[in-house]
């Protein structure tokens, strides 16, 4: 293999052939720029209008910005999309996190991995609508199986309507949220672990480090990245969330607006009220967009102290 | 002999707890199947797992309201050209970004990162602006198109290219004569062909299952994909009446998922791993 010889065809031809690079890449940078660059300048431009979704654009500055600031039902459904999440992390990620403890553990060795990952990511290959209407119908306050399973066994029990309460209600999004996702992060935090390279375990093992100072000083370092890109990107998706509670409560976030996401607020304004007041739904994305990227960064900075 | 039975019983509750979490897993997707073959009032009478008789009934009821099948028949018309062209366009482009030195190519790199970290949510009401403009509501159009454009799946080929396309190989490809294009489908695609099935089933899957845009750009019932032809049953009189209807539907939907994941869920599990390590 002579490099020399490559590399003096290399400059000698000026690289003519790079040319073909552009018509390569023009399908995708057209559909990329009509589809995924303008739509987001649209709506910010949209943003500083009095836009109804039909007509001439009436621009107004920052009036809709500050109208979302001023919104107590805004940053009601911020809240709630908060008290969602909160609970649905801790589980999803917490449970996550004890299996890869489990299935790393180098002095027990447990056996079915994959087995037990094809399994806890079953629901998560299920559409939302199908978990939805699965769920409320299981949960159904006197015909569900739930309940009446519950009763069946414990005759004293009086029916909860876990849908029908706001005390009930949002956390069972979060169970089920939960219950769908934790697979996958399981997945993706035993694929970090896997990638850590086995001479760091038996190196340490010859220096005398048991498996808990293993754990503590090679796998949890070696796997933070992914701990961090894991909750980072279920963050952004759970600030984001839509779907589940949407086709569960319907679009007024019942019972009482306690499952109106920030989403389903924006969607409110944006689809459903007549008129429409997209304006103010752009807003609110633009507004959701920085909340969303003032907590990456202190996620990001809190888990990656070091780097600056 | 003390630490052997210690480990024994750590070993046994360990598992016992994995195989109940799995159960949860699956118990309510069981319960749904065998509530699909019940009636509602034996469903609000009792809790069981052993299946009923009212398998008939309760389809006559669904397909009476709507054809389910239809939906499958639409979901895979939006499902298959996505797959398509996003597993062609994205290889492209990510080949082209991996191996030809072309002005621009590092701001289009650049981009395509930034546009990764956008939430979907900031494109969404412009998105339907676009759509509007274009008079494409109620058609496919906007739904299958952008996926030629399908950012993340560059990103990922791009790096997979760097790292097993030998230069070399291409190098020689073009002493011996053989234009790019060629070199493209003949040697580039058969090496990355694992990457591209492992991309291409998550994007026939998030297609599949995808609710929010379908659900907004198609007016038209008979266009609707299966979620969205789903999500209408909450307005049918009959269903409501009989919930065991409600559960086959929901079971119709599920079933072929499953299936599918039985037989693919090696390649999927990979896709999601790649996710975390393309850092």
């Amino acid at each position: 293999m002579s490099d020399k010889k490559a590399a003096s065809n290399k400059s000698s031809k000026l690289q003519a052939y790079n040319r073909v690079g552009y018509l390569m890449v023009a399908p995708f940078v057209i559909v990329f720029l009509i589809f995924s660059v303008y739509p987001v300048f649209r709506t910010l431009q949209i943003s500083f209008s009095t836009y109804k979704g039909f007509g001439p654009m009436k621009f107004v500055g920052f009036e809709n910005y500050a109208r979302v600031i001023k919104d107590k039902f805004f940053w009601t459904s911020l809240f709630n999309t908060l008290r969602i999440w909160i609970p649905n992390i801790i589980l999803q990620l917490g449970l996550a996190f004890l299996l890869t403890m489990i299935f790393s553990d180098v002095k027990y060795r447990f056996r079915g991995l994959p087995f037990f990952r094809a399994v806890y990511y079953i629901p998560n290959i299920i559409a939302v609508t199908s978990i939805a209407f699965m769920f409320t119908t299981l949960l159904d306050w006197q015909h569900g199986s739930v309940n009446v399973g519950l009763h069946q066994m414990f005759p004293n029990y009086v029916p909860i309507d876990w849908l029908g309460k706001k005390e009930t209600a949002p956390y069972v999004v979060s169970v089920i949220s939960a219950w769908q996702w934790f697979g996958n992060s399981f997945i993706m935090l035993m694929a970090g672990v896997q990638g850590i390279n086995r001479d760091y375990f038996e190196a340490s093992a010859i220096d005398g480090a048991n498996r808990w100072v293993q754990f503590a000083k090679i796998t949890m370092p070696l796997l933070k990245p992914i701990f961090l890109y894991v909750s980072i990107t279920s963050f952004i998706g759970g600030l984001q969330m839509f779907d589940m509670p949407f086709l569960m409560f319907g679009d007024t976030g019942a019972p009482f607006g306690s499952t109106m996401t920030m989403i389903m607020y924006l969607y409110k304004y944006g689809f459903v009220i007549k008129p429409k007041q997209v304006g103010y739904a752009g807003a609110i994305a633009y507004v959701l967009f920085i909340l969303i990227l003032i907590v990456s960064i202190i996620q990001f900075k809190l888990m990656n102290p070091k780097e600056d | 002999m003390g630490a052997k039975v210690w480990k024994t019983f750590v070993y046994t509750i360990i598992y016992i707890a994995m195989i109940i979490l799995a159960i949860t897993c699956m118990i309510p997707l069981a319960l749904t199947l065998v509530n699909a073959t019940r009636t509602g009032a034996e469903i609000s009478r009792s809790f069981t797992f052993v299946p009923g008789d009212a398998l008939k009934e309760n389809w006559d009821i669904v397909f009476n309201y709507f054809n389910l099948f239809l939906g499958f028949w639409n979901s895979l018309k939006l499902a298959v050209p996505v797959t398509i062209l996003s597993g062609y366009f994205s290889t492209l482009t990510a080949f082209a970004l991996a191996v030809y030195k072309f002005k621009g190519r590092d701001i289009i790199f650049y981009v395509i990162v930034v546009f990764m970290m956008i939430p979907g949510q900031l494109s969404l009401l412009g998105f339907y602006n676009l759509v509007f403009q274009l008079k494409m509501i109620d058609s496919y159009v906007p739904l299958i198109v952008p996926s030629i454009a399908a950012s993340g799946t560059v990103f990922f080929l791009r790096q997979y290219f760097l790292s097993i396309l030998p230069m070399s190989l291409l190098e020689a490809g073009r002493i011996d004569g053989a234009k790019e294009w060629y070199m493209f489908h003949r040697i580039a695609i058969p090496i990355v062909t694992p990457a591209i099935a492992t991309m291409s089933i998550g994007a026939f899957i998030g297609s599949w299952n995808s609710y929010l845009m379908p659900m907004l750009l198609l007016n038209t019932p008979k266009k609707f994909p299966l979620p969205v032809m789903l999500s209408t049953l909450s307005a049918s009189k009959d269903m409501a009446k009989n919930q065991g209807a409600k559960y086959l539907a929901v079971s119709i939907s599920i079933i072929p998922v499953v299936i599918a994941f039985c037989f693919f869920s090696r390649y999927i599990i990979s896709s999601i791993s790649a996710g975390s390590v393309k850092e």
